[in-house]
Formats: structure tokens, sequence, C-alpha cells
């Protein structure tokens, strides 16, 4: 860029743009930064579940058979509902982002709302699935008993020994490695839903936000809060999208 | 108060003049001065970390465990461990002189996310406040590695409480991070090109890739601890079916990025100080550049180093091993372009200089020793023992520190305005490499004649090497209380620093007042020249545009 070029860029920038920081130049700078900034903590985000996918993996590679038997336990039909109400929650946050971005904060918050509504959904769901666990004693900790896992797949016990069909293992064992597929399953699920807790909180902020700007009929609010809440939302549900499947559905073979 | 002394015309308005109350600067969202505070915080925690270090040394003065108790001796260096890596040399440079000068270097007004920025800071403090009181309250005895199964299952004490601590900061130096990246991508002032850059915002963007891409890892395996240690989850318990390697594969995954968190940082402050005090453009600007990211890409393939002996197989330790060499290649190209810019420059030896010299030596042996332990046959009989503990602390050390003393040394005038007195520094900097000579090169031998890390107590014929050790400690602890005295010192009686005091080239130094103004610059500056022109004296870095005739209506077409 030349000195006369960039002289002229400088001096067009600044003009009226109430949400327009002032460490920035122009509102395209500041839009680009809140992109590259949410991209880039999404990364981090990639990570930090990474972790665990990544050790989820090792283990169920080798405690196959009794990750799978523990998997039995779960509700394929609670998950995909789960699953199905997430989708739509990406659907309703997209049309609001939509909404956002076309200035109508009316229907923007109206569909905020309808992202809430799902959310929450998910979220009682997720209540009754944790305390039916509760119930049989899966909860990871001092009291976990593999008594329902051994009681739902008709494994036979004899002299302490567990039948998995292809080998036996050590009730004590067989304990062990059951409890870790659910420290696993209630950590991912259990961090997921806490994603999912903080998304809710942010968008009940948007919407009280989208409810003012309605009242006030603000000609031109930033919607870039809500494409950001977007991003992070759609982000919250691609990690669903993989723990439906390695919990819930994977089998053995 | 605050609006007298600027309509007055007596004193310019500052980033420390504008306002003055306590709140002002604890809400504080101008990046200099979230600068200065995190400067405060690690300052405090270096203190702190030096205080068990002194502890060490004093018991490992005597071949007896006489002064410690081994119980007491294992938290000492955890403390030690924990505060001075997590609390003082991730943060340190990054976050206090990143802060401050790394947006007057791309000319702009401000970081990308000056909130994000304060909360990270925030998040710094609380960590290190958890952590501090963890430790002191009974103290934990795991070492700064956490290394399981002792940590999740037998550890007694504030394990938890230290992990929340760590966590906490973690997420700092992600976010601090985070508005690195964003920084230099978008907040370049126009004509700021990629390759026109210091090479100290080059660094910074490499270490900024590994906090973001690494810390996340190490945060949620330090979860893992902390629920395994509620719960008894067993992940990492062999008793349950866990796998205590594994902890060690993700905490090695991040933490041996992490001490290129810890160089990266110092590298870009010796590629600002060489080329200042050398008068002469970096030699070889691009490879310099470059091997910043090709570290911290590379660093991220090499953590399988830390576990040759601990039950890896032995093909990944071949490729462990091969990959941990490639790391010397561009930490070599930095340190041979460092020497060729020095070489026919004119060199000036001011303090920083000087600093930035015992960088070199000290980073180059602590390098050469990485490769001893790079390679698996010698790495067999060093593991463990004192040769580690050496090089990590050359380079960790002698490298990280003296970078942050070099830093603190190039820029205080800017940050203060105020001059240290130049022959009390250049002594300073002479008692930290001759004292950190003294105390880390016969570690070196110790370790090779086998003396294990982590224990009080040794055996007699190791007593003149220790005794020597704890004497060299004596003479470093000396080289930083020196600055400690004379910096403050020159807050009040240093003489007044003028615009650019060094003669260096720079928007920080050209433009930016000394007491920098609240936004750095009159106007957003215009960059026409690359960074370090020192062959083309009379051409400036940058320049301010003309300013615009303000148009009423606000239209802009046309």
């Amino acid at each position: 860029m030349s000195v006369k070029e960039a002289e002229l860029h400088l001096g067009e920038a600044r003009h009226e743009v109430p949400h327009l920081g002032e460490q920035y130049e122009t509102i395209e700078q500041q839009n680009d930064a809140y992109t590259i900034g949410m991209w880039a903590f999404i990364v981090q985000e990639v990570l930090f579940f990474g972790g665990l996918f990544a050790s989820y993996a090792i283990y169920r590679f080798k405690y196959l058979y009794e990750f799978v038997a523990a998997h039995h336990t779960l509700s394929v039909p609670f998950g995909t509902l789960n699953t199905f109400v997430l989708l739509v929650s990406s659907y309703t946050m997209a049309r609001a982002v939509r909404a956002a971005m076309q200035q109508k904060h009316h229907k923007q918050l109206k569909y905020l709302l309808w992202t809430i509504f799902f959310a929450s959904i998910f979220m009682v769901n997720k209540y009754f699935e944790y305390s039916s666990k509760y119930h049989h004693n899966l909860i990871p900790n001092q009291s976990y008993s593999a008594e329902e896992v051994i009681h739902h797949n008709h494994l036979k016990v004899e002299n302490g020994m567990v039948d998995l069909g292809a080998r036996k293992v050590p009730l004590e064992e067989f304990e062990g490695r059951t409890k870790l597929f659910f420290s696993f399953y209630f950590i991912m699920t259990g961090l997921h839903g806490l994603h999912v807790l903080v998304g809710i909180i942010i968008l009940a902020i948007l919407a009280v936000r989208a409810g003012m700007d309605w009242k006030r009929k603000v000609p031109h609010a930033d919607y870039m809060p809500v494409e950001m809440t977007g991003l992070y939302w759609h982000f919250v549900d691609i990690v669903w999208i993989f723990l439906f499947p390695l919990l819930y559905l994977m089998g053995g073979q | 108060m605050a609006t007298t002394t600027i309509h007055s015309g007596q004193e310019r308005v500052n980033y420390l003049n504008v306002r003055t109350s306590v709140a002002s600067w604890l809400l504080t969202l101008d990046h200099k001065r979230i600068g200065i505070l995190y400067l405060l915080g690690i300052t405090f925690f270096f203190f702190l970390g030096s205080l068990a270090a002194a502890a060490i040394r004093l018991e490992l003065s005597t071949p007896k465990g006489d002064l410690l108790s081994s119980d007491t001796y294992n938290k000492m260096f955890t403390i030690h461990g924990v505060l001075m890596i997590f609390f003082f040399l991730i943060p340190s440079i990054p976050a206090a002189f990143g802060n401050f000068v790394l947006p007057m270097m791309i000319g702009a007004r401000d970081v990308a996310f000056p909130r994000l920025n304060l909360l990270s800071w925030y998040f710094f403090m609380i960590g290190g406040v958890l952590a501090t009181i963890a430790l002191l309250k009974g103290g934990i005895d795991t070492g700064w590695t956490f290394y399981t199964p002792y940590s999740s299952a037998f550890a007694k004490g504030e394990v938890s409480l230290a992990i929340v601590g760590v966590f906490l900061v973690g997420f700092s130096s992600i976010f601090t991070g985070i508005n690195f990246l964003v920084t230099v991508h978008k907040m370049r002032a126009p004509g700021m090109t990629w390759f026109r850059l210091p090479l100290f915002v080059w660094a910074i963007y490499a270490t900024s890739l590994i906090q973001v891409l690494g810390t996340p890892v190490v945060a949620i395996t330090l979860l893992l601890v902390a629920v395994e240690r509620s719960l008894g989850i067993g992940i990492f318990d062999p008793n349950r079916g866990g796998d205590p390697i594994l902890f060690q594969h993700l905490f090695w995954f991040y933490s041996h990025p992490a001490v290129y968190i810890m160089i990266l940082p110092a590298m870009g402050v010796i590629s600002e100080v060489i080329a200042t005090f050398s008068r002469r453009r970096v030699f070889g600007y691009h490879f310099v550049a470059f091997s910043s990211l090709a570290i911290a890409i590379i660093g991220f393939l090499v953590w399988g180093h830390h576990m040759f002996s601990t039950g890896q197989s032995i093909y990944a330790g071949l490729v462990f091993s091969f990959l941990t060499f490639l790391v010397a290649i561009p930490s070599a190209i930095k340190t041979f372009n460092w020497m060729a810019t020095i070489w026919k420059g004119r060199v000036h030896w001011d303090a920083p200089m000087i600093y930035a010299l015992g960088f070199l030596g000290l980073f180059v042996i602590g390098g050469l020793t990485g490769l001893h332990l790079a390679s698996l046959a010698t790495n067999v009989h060093l593991t463990d023992t004192y040769f580690v503990v050496a090089h990590f602390h050359y380079v960790m050390v002698g490298g990280a520190i003296m970078g942050y003393l070099a830093a603190l040394h190039y820029w205080w005038p800017k940050m203060t305005g105020k001059m240290y007195p130049q022959s009390w520094a250049k002594l300073a900097a002479l008692l930290v490499f001759v004292g950190f000579n003294l105390t880390f090169f016969p570690q070196f031998i110790l370790g090779y004649m086998g003396m294990p890390r982590r224990y009080h107590s040794y055996p007699e014929e190791w007593w003149a090497l220790n005794l020597l050790s704890s004497a060299g400690a004596s003479v470093l602890a000396l080289g930083y209380l020196l600055p400690a005295i004379y910096l403050v010192w020159s807050l009040k009686y240093g003489t007044a620093a003028g615009k650019n005091p060094w003669g260096a080239r720079g928007l920080e130094w050209e433009l930016v007042d000394t007491l920098p103004s609240p936004h750095n610059f009159e106007r957003t500056p215009i960059v026409t020249r690359p960074a370090y022109d020192y062959a083309h004296p009379e051409e400036p870095t940058a320049i301010y545009p003309a300013p615009r005739p303000v148009f009423a209506g606000g239209g802009k077409d046309g």
C-alpha cells in the first residue's frame, strides 16, 4: 500500500459507528478481529476436548469388551432425541444470526428464545439420564457398582469371573474398567453440558439485548455478538455429534 | 486532579498520569498498564519462588539432610517449580513486555481485545493466589509435574487447589495468546507488512500459537487428576485399569512446548537488543522470523523425549529422539544470525546488550547439552540426574531470565521515563552471568557422576561441587537483587530518559513518547520502512499522515 492510498484509507474509515471499539480503525477490522478471535478460541476448545477424546479412544481400544458392555446401559432413544433437539437448536441459532444481520430484532429475539428452549430440553433430558445412572449406582465414585452392567447384558458371573463371551475377566477388574467408561461418559458429557449451560446464559443475555433493540428500534445494532455466539453454539453441537456415536452407538465388531 | 495538570500545560498526558486512582488501575483496559500489572505480579511470584530455591541450595550445601526434612525438601522444590514455571516464566515476557510494547511496535492503539486482556490478568492473579495458598497451607510434594499415580492417589495436601490455580493461569495464558494472535493479524498499522514486523513480534506470534494449541491439553489433564483425587475414577491409576504413562503423554504434550513459550519470547527480545546495540539490521531476518515458527511447530512433536526411560516403546523413542535433534536447527539458525549481526555491527556496550551477550553464552551451553539428553543412549545414563536440572536451568534461567532482564533494561526507560545507572546494571549482568555458571555448571558434572535430582542428602564425595553450586547461587541472588534496588532507585532519582535513549529504530522508539500517551500515537501511523533500518538513518520507519479535514454531514461518497 502506498502512503497516498493509506492516507485515503485512514481518513475514510472512522465514521459514525457507535459500537466501533476505540482501538479499531474500521468496523470491518473489528468484525474480522472478532471472527479470528472466536475461531482461535474454538481451536483451543477442540484441543481441550481433544485430550479427553484421545484418552477415551485409547481405553476403548484397550478394554473393548468392557466398554461395549457398559455402553449398552446408555439409552439410545434419549441420545437420539437429544441429538435431534441440538440439531434443531443449531437451525434456530442460524436463523437468529441471519435475523441479526438483517437488523430484524423481533425475529432475532424469537429465534434466540427458540434456541434457549431447545437447549433447555437437552439439559432436562440429560438430567433424566444422569439420575437414572445415579439410581443404578453407575456414578463413578466410591459407591460405583457394575451390577447394572452385568444385569443389563445378561452376563454370567462364576467364581468371581465375568464371562464376556470371548474372554473371562475377574469381577474386580471388570468393575474398574466399566467404571472407566462411566468416568469418561460423565466427564465428557458433563463438560459438554457445561458448555450448553454457558451457551444458554449467553443466549439469554443476547435475547435481552435483542428485546431492547427491538423496543428502541435501533437501526444498526452490532450483529457480531450473535454471529460469534452462533459459531460457539455450532461448535458445541459438533462436540455432541462426536460424543453421541462414540458413547451411545459404537458396538464391538 | 489529572485534568488540571493536563490543562496547565506543565505535564504531557501519559498513561500513568491520565488517571491515578487505584480503581483506574484495577479496571484499566490500557495494554501498557496491564503490562505493568503483570510485571508487578510476576516479580512477586519470582520472589517467592526464589526463597524456595534459596532453601534448596542451603540444604544442599552439606551432604547430610540436616536443615530440611525430606518432606519439607520435597515441598520446597515443588513450590520452586510450580511458582517459577507457571507463574513467572510462562507469563513473564509475553504478558509483561508483550503487552507493553507489542501494540506500539505494530502501530496500534491497543490490543484487539482489551477487556479479555484485563480478564487474563485476573485469572493469573487468582490462580497465583490459590496456588500460593495451597503451597503454604501444608504444601504439596508432587513436584511441578504432578506425576500420577502419586499426585492422583497418594499425595496428601492441597494438590487439587494447586491444580485449580494452574488451570486458571493456563486459561490466562490462552487468553493472552488469542489476544496477541488477533492483534498481530488485524491491528497492524497501514504499511506494516509481515516482513516489516520486528522479530519480537514474530517470536510472540509463534509463542501465542503454542499457548493456544498446547495449554488446553494440560488444562484438561490436570482437571482429570483433580477429579480422580476427589472421586477415585482411576483414569491414571493402574490398580483400576488406568495408565499413568498416559498422564505423562498428555502432560508433556503441553509442557514440552511450554519450554518454547518461555524461550521464544526471550529470543525475540535478544533479536531487538542485538539489532539496536549493533546498529545493524538483524542478519538473515527471514530466517530468524521463520525459525521462531519452526521451533513452535517442531516443539509439538518432541514430547516423548521426557519418557525415554518410563516405558515408552523403543521405536517411539527413536522417532522422538530424531525429532528432538531437529529443534537444534532453528535454534542454531538464530544463534548464528545473531552472531553475524554483531560481527560487522557497531557494537554499543550498554547494559541490555551485556544481558543479551550473557543470553548467547548460556543459551548455547543449554542448547548443546540438550543434545546429550535427546540421544537415547546418553539419556538413559543422564535421566533424572542433576545433568537434566542443569540443562533446563541453562535454557530457562540462563536463557529466559537473561532475556527477561535484557527486556527489562531495554524498555525500562520507555516504561518509566527514567534511566538507571549503567555501571551498576552492567555489574549486575556480570554477576548474574558468573553466579549462574558457578551455580549450574557444577551440576552438569554432578549429574554426569550420577547424582539424582530431588534428594535432600547425598554422599560425601559430591560435597565440594554442591558447595560450589550453593556459593554460586548466592552470587546469582546478588545479581538479581541489584536490579531490584537500582531500578526502583531510578524511579525517583534516575535521570530523565529522552524519547530514544538507545538510538534504536522501531515505532516504539521513533514515534511513541517516553512515558507513552494513553493511545500511544497521535494518529494511526503509516509504516514506510522495514524493521531495523539502521542503514538509512535519515528515513523514519513510520510517519504520521496529514490530519484530515472533518466534513460536516459525514458523507463518504465521491
